[in-house]
């Protein structure tokens, strides 16, 4: 499904590449046509791309609010442009710039923001552009834990957030009454969620107990933060390209025993490397009566789990290992400028972040998708128009990514060439779960391969 | 050749005939090609700011790694399981067909749709029959006591792969099956069959020796096509996945350059890719096509 987007995408783009230079040629023809053809208008409209990698309900969402400022406005006119999966879309975007037809903006997910901050000819950072435009700018109306994930060394935020998420636990009500547990006490611990899943599994209530997206995300790199366990040296990363991948604790290593352990035993299913794909399904089919994934996909299982109710939860924890649980860390993406336009096309950038940055519009989309409310108006203007009152479950991500002080493991994580590390992970527990490694032997081998990989990041940013 | 100077009197009009193909050829083949044979001696960062020559660092660390190496066997068996499979069932589905009399221009249209299926559709198909959540194949395997899993288990995945690519392949091998069946003289089988000898016994010394060099021909078409056409029916059903288990050569190609941006080595990788091909061209036309009985 994956190549289709993918398609899909390829051919948006060439569209896209052959709209930008006709754009180009035809700018000054336009400005004297528009006059004729649109009679309103006195002047040619300033466009600014926009490639996205959302699809779906939430693509839907992201367009309604991009026509949101068209609408409020008549100098810019923001074009997004659908670019396949995340990691598609960071290709298509550098494959673009190289050829010098970048887009104005771009999405890029957390995993690529580590490539972002070292292309710095590639990027205009956006505390630069806001001041240079004159559109305000404070990196405290954020909510601390997105601002601490997306600064550099310096403490400037060099990218907008704009949909951050954190992964949390959705579970099937239905299947939980079924089996006779307690639909409105989800299980807290790792020790609580096996037992359910094998009353569950025991029961027949379902198939299967737990299904996860993003093993690589959820299951090692929010456990270790949530275990307060290091995953890379130097502060995970933040202090430098000399890091080095710490992931093979033995806290680490028991939860992917269990994963193994579950899966053998038909308890957990495994949903596929990457973002998991076939997740989903299974939970939304009723399969598993669990599913980890981020509290952005919250508008997509709202939508798709029709036959039963569905309960929101924290991750859970260990908690023979821990009493304290930390915060979870970030993921979603951030918004990037890149080099290469002119001045008008910056100045609208600016005024569409601005747009964003309003409480109406990001309170709108964070209640919508159930990505977080990147700012502290737009989580106080959710509060008093008691969203989460009226939609329980609703303040669980953001409860999660803000419970107690965060510590250097749980502040988030910053390695270069992180997608392919993730590769590299689900690759070594697919052999885990193939039987061909232990947990610690696959672990193991998956510190080895991303330091190799964090080294060749650190020879050709030098 | 003294008739064909006549024809053409001005020694440019014959490359004026040829520059448009010679153009295609240079601008989408042999351009891409040495940039490629360029990049392959360069470390890049993904945006190209800063490229550093580095003589044969790129090829040295490709074969220290065990992931490559795995993935050369991989490509190995993939190809010859690709190539066999799908010309023994066209073979098979030929001589079927060049029996029927009426029915078998029925039967060749019918088989030939395949063909005209997009790789990626193909790989959709099945990745959908074989959903280990959904498809139809592991429903009716889990019945026979086989659990089927291919995200997990890698030699499900390559099973998978080769099935998908081998079907495929079975219209155009058909085709010219059918094609080579029919050129062969009808007395010499009539004749044979007078002499006592059986249809197997037909097949294998008369057949077969004869439609010889259209086995040829396809075999080299196959293992070109299982290892270089291949690469959307890989991403659209185990994106060379679990564990690199189906993370065919073309395939890693495209991970390693355009999914994980490391351009110097991806590009190292299809300079490799081209000279195995080089390689294996040569030595089919030299060696292989001497046996051939024409």
């Amino acid at each position: 499904m994956l190549s289709y987007a993918a398609k899909h995408g390829t051919k948006k783009s060439r569209r896209n590449i052959k709209g930008v230079s006709m754009f180009k040629n035809v700018l000054g023809l336009s400005v004297g046509l528009a006059a004729v053809l649109s009679a309103g208008a006195a002047f040619a409209q300033t466009e600014i791309s926009w490639w996205h990698a959302l699809d779906a309900e939430l693509g839907k969402k992201l367009e309604s609010i991009a026509q949101g400022f068209n609408d409020s406005q008549s100098e810019y006119k923001v074009v997004t442009t659908y670019k396949g999966s995340y990691p598609e879309t960071l290709t298509a975007a550098i494959a673009a710039f190289r050829a010098n037809e970048q887009p104005a903006i771009v999405q890029v997910f957390e995993v690529g923001t580590g490539t972002m901050m070292a292309a710095k000819g590639a990027v205009k950072p956006v505390y630069e552009l806001m001041t240079e435009n004159d559109q305000p700018w404070d990196p405290n109306a954020f909510l601390a834990p997105v601002v601490g994930y997306y600064s550099d060394t310096d403490g400037n935020i060099l990218s907008l957030p704009f949909n951050s998420s954190t992964p949390i636990m959705y579970y099937n009500k239905t299947a939980f009454e079924e089996a006779g547990l307690d639909p409105e006490t989800p299980p807290k611990t790792w020790a609580e969620v096996e037992t359910a899943m094998r009353q569950i599994v025991d029961s027949g209530a379902a198939n299967c107990g737990l299904s996860t997206a993003w093993v690589s995300w959820i299951q090692l790199e929010n456990l270790s933060a949530i275990h307060d366990q290091p995953y890379g040296t130097l502060e995970n990363g933040f202090g430098g390209l000399g890091t080095e991948f710490t992931f093979n604790g033995p806290i680490q290593a028991k939860h992917w025993e269990n994963l193994k352990k579950w899966s053998d035993e038909g308890l957990y299913q495994y949903g596929g490397p990457v973002g998991g794909p076939d997740a989903a399904p299974k939970f939304y089919s009723g399969e598993c009566a669990i599913y980890m994934n981020s509290s952005g996909s919250r508008a997509g299982v709202i939508a798709n789990s029709k036959d039963f109710e569905v309960g929101f939860a924290p991750l859970p924890y260990y908690d023979d290992e821990t009493t304290d649980p930390k915060n979870s860390i970030i993921g979603g993406a951030t918004l990037w400028v890149l080099n290469g336009h002119n001045d008008d096309v910056y100045k609208g950038v600016a005024e569409f972040f601005t747009y964003l940055s309003q409480p109406e519009v990001q309170a709108d989309w964070h209640q919508f998708t159930g990505y977080l409310p990147i700012t502290n108006a737009a989580f106080e203007l959710g509060k008093e128009q008691g969203y989460y009152e009226a939609n329980p479950g609703s303040d669980v991500a953001i409860e999660q990514i803000t419970r107690g002080t965060p510590t250097a493991n749980s502040k988030g994580i910053r390695f270069g060439n992180l997608s392919q590390v993730r590769t590299v992970i689900d690759e070594e527990f697919e052999a885990l779960l193939a039987g061909q490694k232990s947990a610690q032997e696959a672990l193991d081998a998956a510190v080895v391969r991303g330091n190799e990989i964090l080294r060749e990041f650190e020879t050709t940013n030098q | 050749m003294q008739t064909k100077r006549t024809i053409f009197p001005s020694k440019l009009l014959p490359y004026i005939l040829l520059a448009p193909q010679l153009a295609v050829t240079l601008i989408f083949f042999i351009w891409p090609a040495l940039q490629a044979v360029k990049s392959s001696f360069e470390r890049e960062d993904p945006f190209g700011f800063r490229t550093t020559f580095i003589w044969f660092d790129n090829y040295r660390r490709i074969f220290a790694d065990p992931n490559y190496l795995s993935s050369l066997g991989r490509t190995a068996i993939f190809a010859i399981s690709v190539t066999l499979l799908s010309m023994a069932i066209s073979l098979l589905l030929a001589v079927a067909v060049n029996r029927l009399l009426r029915s078998g221009k029925v039967y060749t249209t019918l088989l030939v749709w395949p063909y005209a299926v997009a790789p990626v559709v193909v790989g959709i198909l099945w990745w959908f029959i074989f959903n280990p959540s959904i498809g139809l194949a592991p429903y009716i395997l889990r019945g026979l006591g086989i659990s089927w899993n291919h995200r997990i288990d890698g030699n499900q995945a390559m099973i998978l792969i080769i099935i998908a690519a081998a079907w495929k392949q079975i219209s155009y091998n058909f085709l010219f099956f059918v094609a080579g069946l029919q050129s062969v003289p009808q007395s010499l089988n009539e004749a044979a069959a007078i002499d006592g000898a059986g249809p197997f016994k037909r097949f294998w010394t008369i057949i077969f020796p004869l439609i010889s060099p259209t086995t040829f021909f396809l075999l080299i078409i196959n293992i070109n096509y299982a290892m270089f056409d291949t690469f959307g029916i890989v991403d659209a059903t185990t994106s060379g996945g679990p564990a690199q288990a189906t993370n065919i050569l073309v395939y890693k190609v495209y991970t390693d350059g355009v999914l994980n941006l490391n351009i110097g080595s991806s590009a190292a990788q299809s300079v490799i890719l081209m000279l195995i091909v080089i390689a294996l061209t040569i030595v089919q036309f030299r060696f292989v096509e001497r046996r051939v009985q024409y």
